[in-house]
């Protein structure tokens, strides 16, 4: 008997809760983008888990397809924040408010 | 040639000439200085029109003919259609209009030559043409408002032709809102007709104006008759017209003389069947046409612009022409809407020849560095004009005369037959129509006066412009006195289309009058009342020559009177008559009583009502809506922070929201 489905899915909602903490209250970028990534990768779980539990392997195929999206947003998003820190030098998100009214 | 597209042809190619000679020397501004060419064009496509209307008089003017071109609107059991019709009545109109524009437009490319919107002035003068050849075709009342309105659109263009000068532009709205007033009332009467009849159409009208009660008829008669004192500038509403002499000669020729103001009176003989079914209304008519033509002559013989005199006159002579609509003559009335054309078009075009040579002779005072006091226009500068300018002398002489109704000219045939036929419905037994007679007869003495003062005042007795013995005037061009002979020539012999009935003993007949009423069993356009009582021949001829001779006493008086004092007569007369002259001079003081009564009331009231309810009401609502948008956008752009994490909080949130309605 292997590990039950529902530690996987308690683990990943967990992480995911962790990521979504992360992204709404932390203020340095860098560690946004690290909480993003820590979201996706629970989401990855929960669909690895899914795919064995179900013994389908197309959960499977669509995780790597968010490994390729996720590795394209870390490129964009480290750019991103590379680009603001060149500007305003600093990656304290508080300090970055354009768009207020 | 096919009788329907001759109209088409008739009515459209004055259409043409405006838009050749507006929209493309607008565009092409090189095409501006062709003044020859657009002159040519603006003549050319008046003349043309002219030629078929007299090919189609010469064919058979006889047959009434209806050209429908499309249905203009349709709605429900109501529609309009875009119809002419040719009859005897309209073909003499289009005549009169086409004939005597075509010769007022060549007259125009003399005297507009070097003015810098030569060309403008032709687009205005074809539109009109146009808008008045709609209105005198038109086969049903809307088509004939839409001419009604058209004229009066071009009237307020070229009143305000020289809109730099403020009073030119004053004097346009002035005539275009007191053209309202009546053309309110014109609304009004068709609203009537669709109503009780359901339809515009004149056969309609005439076919089913048996059925129509008594109160409509009148109510249809009454609102139509206060149109006509609008357009054709009878009281109350003819203070618009010596106004109007603010736009150029030609312009007062052609359009405040000539044609555009006697369309009242043609409405009136066009609807002329249903008029006379009111004889209440037609009362009024003699009446106020009786009061008009008084009225605007004693104006006349206190003015000293020459234009102005001719102004008073025409408004004068509007009268007659009512006076013989009130008393159901109304192909004499149109008579006289001929013979008034051609020598009215004459004066005023003589008038226009004296003021272009005297506005030479103010340019040259000015050049000599002359700084006085000086008026073109006004008569107390001109005089002995007869040397310098022969031929505007002889024919403003024989248009004066004939306005006079000097016998065997155009005009003593028109007035007589029209004092004729007043005192024929009085001796049948309609008891107005001997006051209409007799102030028919006081004004035709007026008329002949102060008709030969202007003459005397400005082409005999000494020049009273300064330094006259090394400045004088020249004749005009070519093209300015060639309409002026044709025109002086028609005021001659225009008169006998239309003999007296004195004539028949000699085996004439009155052809005007064959031609409009029908003869022989044909039923003409224009209808006439029956008589009962008949004027015996003898008294018949002693009213001719009543007439004859009150005109060459006006003329030879007055002849006499200003050879001897020249502008000393005004004086005298002044003398003698005191407060009466000066009340004369000031026209009545009647703009004076609208100016109070009406214009300041209104503009005090909309200062005093509605300058508070645009500032409080509409504009407090605008503002209110405003206000309201502003708070709102307060309201949303506080949620606007600029910082992510909020955003991205309020997208989670979101989304836990959503899940929990899809849990629950």
């Amino acid at each position: 008997m292997g590990v039950p489905l529902s530690w996987y899915l308690t683990l990943s909602a967990v992480l995911f809760s962790i990521g979504v903490t992360g992204v709404l209250f932390r203020s340095n970028l860098i560690v946004i983008l690290m909480s993003v990534e820590l979201m996706l990768n629970a989401v990855n779980l929960t669909l690895i888990a899914f795919s064995q539990y179900m013994g389908d392997v197309s959960g499977q195929i669509l995780v790597f397809f968010v490994m390729a999206v996720a590795a394209a947003e870390a490129a964009i998003g480290l750019a991103i924040v590379i680009a603001i820190f060149r500007n305003k030098l600093t990656v304290d998100i508080n300090n970055i408010n354009l768009f207020r009214h | 040639m096919d009788l329907d597209l001759l109209t088409v042809l008739i009515v459209l190619l004055p259409l043409v000439g405006a838009v050749l000679t507006g929209l493309v020397p607008l565009f092409l501004r090189s095409f501006r200085a062709h003044k020859g060419l657009l002159g040519a064009v603006g003549t050319l496509v008046v003349a043309i029109p002219f030629g078929l209307a007299a090919w189609i008089f010469v064919q058979g003017g006889s047959q009434t003919h209806v050209t429908s071109l499309y249905t203009w609107m349709a709605a429900g059991d109501f529609s309009v259609s875009i119809t002419y019709r040719i009859d005897q009545l309209s073909i003499i109109m289009t005549l009169v209009v086409t004939g005597v524009g075509a010769l007022i437009h060549l007259y125009a490319v003399g005297y507009m030559y070097s003015d810098r919107c030569f060309w403008k002035f032709f687009a205005y003068l074809n539109l009109f043409i146009f808008m008045m050849l709609n209105l005198v075709l038109a086969d049903n009342l809307l088509v004939l408002f839409l001419g009604w309105e058209g004229v009066g659109l071009c009237s307020y263009l070229l009143i305000g032709f020289w809109y730099e000068k403020h009073k030119n532009s004053v004097a346009a709205s002035k005539a275009f809102i007191v053209n309202r007033v009546g053309d309110f009332a014109f609304l009004l009467a068709m609203f009537i007709l669709v109503k009780e009849l359901g339809s515009l159409d004149f056969g309609a009208i005439f076919s089913g104006m048996e059925s129509l009660s008594a109160g409509s008829v009148t109510a249809v008669v009454l609102l139509l008759f206060i149109g006509a004192t609008g357009k054709s500038a009878q009281i109350p509403l003819f203070v618009w017209l010596p106004d109007a002499m603010a736009g150029p000669t030609p312009v007062s020729a052609l359009i405040h003389a000539a044609t555009m103001v006697t369309s009242g009176l043609y409405l009136l003989a066009r609807l002329s069947p249903l008029v006379l079914m009111a004889p209440g209304v037609m009362m009024l008519i003699a009446i106020v046409g009786a009061a008009t033509a008084l009225v605007a002559a004693t104006i006349a013989l206190t003015q000293q612009d020459i234009k102005r005199v001719l102004a008073y006159s025409t408004v004068s002579q509007l009268g007659y022409m009512f006076m013989a609509a009130g008393v159901g003559a109304f192909f004499v009335a149109v008579f006289h809407v001929v013979t008034h054309a051609f020598f009215k078009a004459c004066l005023f075009l003589g008038s226009g020849s004296v003021i272009h040579g005297m506005h030479h002779v103010e340019l040259e005072l000015r050049r000599e560095g002359y700084e006085g006091d000086f008026d073109a226009q006004d008569m107390r500068y001109m005089g002995g004009l007869k040397k310098y300018m022969p031929i505007t002398r002889w024919t403003y002489l024989l248009s004066t005369f004939a306005i006079a109704g000097i016998p065997f000219t155009a005009g003593f045939f028109s007035k007589d037959e029209i004092l004729f036929k007043a005192f024929e419905f009085g001796f049948d037994g309609h008891t107005y129509a001997w006051i209409v007679w007799a102030v028919g007869i006081a004004t035709a003495l007026l008329t002949a006066f102060y008709m030969t003062r202007s003459y005397m005042l400005t082409f005999e007795g000494s020049s009273r412009w300064p330094k006259p013995s090394n400045l004088h005037p020249h004749e005009s061009p070519w093209s300015m006195t060639l309409p002026l002979i044709l025109l002086g020539a028609l005021s001659l012999v225009g008169g006998f289309i239309g003999l007296p009935k004195v004539a028949e003993e000699f085996g004439l007949h009155n052809w005007i009058h064959g031609f409009l009423v029908g003869y022989e069993g044909r039923a003409g356009p224009v209808a006439e009342p029956e008589m009962h009582a008949h004027v015996s021949l003898w008294l018949e001829s002693a009213l001719i020559a009543l007439g004859a001779l009150i005109a060459v006493i006006g003329v030879v008086w007055a002849w006499r009177f200003f050879a001897r004092h020249e502008l000393g007569g005004d004086e005298l007369i002044r003398g003698r008559f005191g407060a009466l002259y000066q009340w004369c001079r000031t026209s009545y003081y009647w703009d004076r009583l609208y100016d109070r009564s009406i214009v300041r009331p209104v503009i005090g009231g909309a200062e005093k009502v509605f300058a508070p309810f645009d500032q409080r009401i509409v504009d407090g609502l605008v503002n209110a809506i405003a206000r309201i948008m502003q708070a709102f956008s307060w309201l949303f752009g506080r949620l606007q922070t600029g910082i992510v994490q909020n955003y991205a909080l309020a997208i989670v949130l979101g989304v836990v929201l959503i899940l929990a309605l899809m849990a629950f």
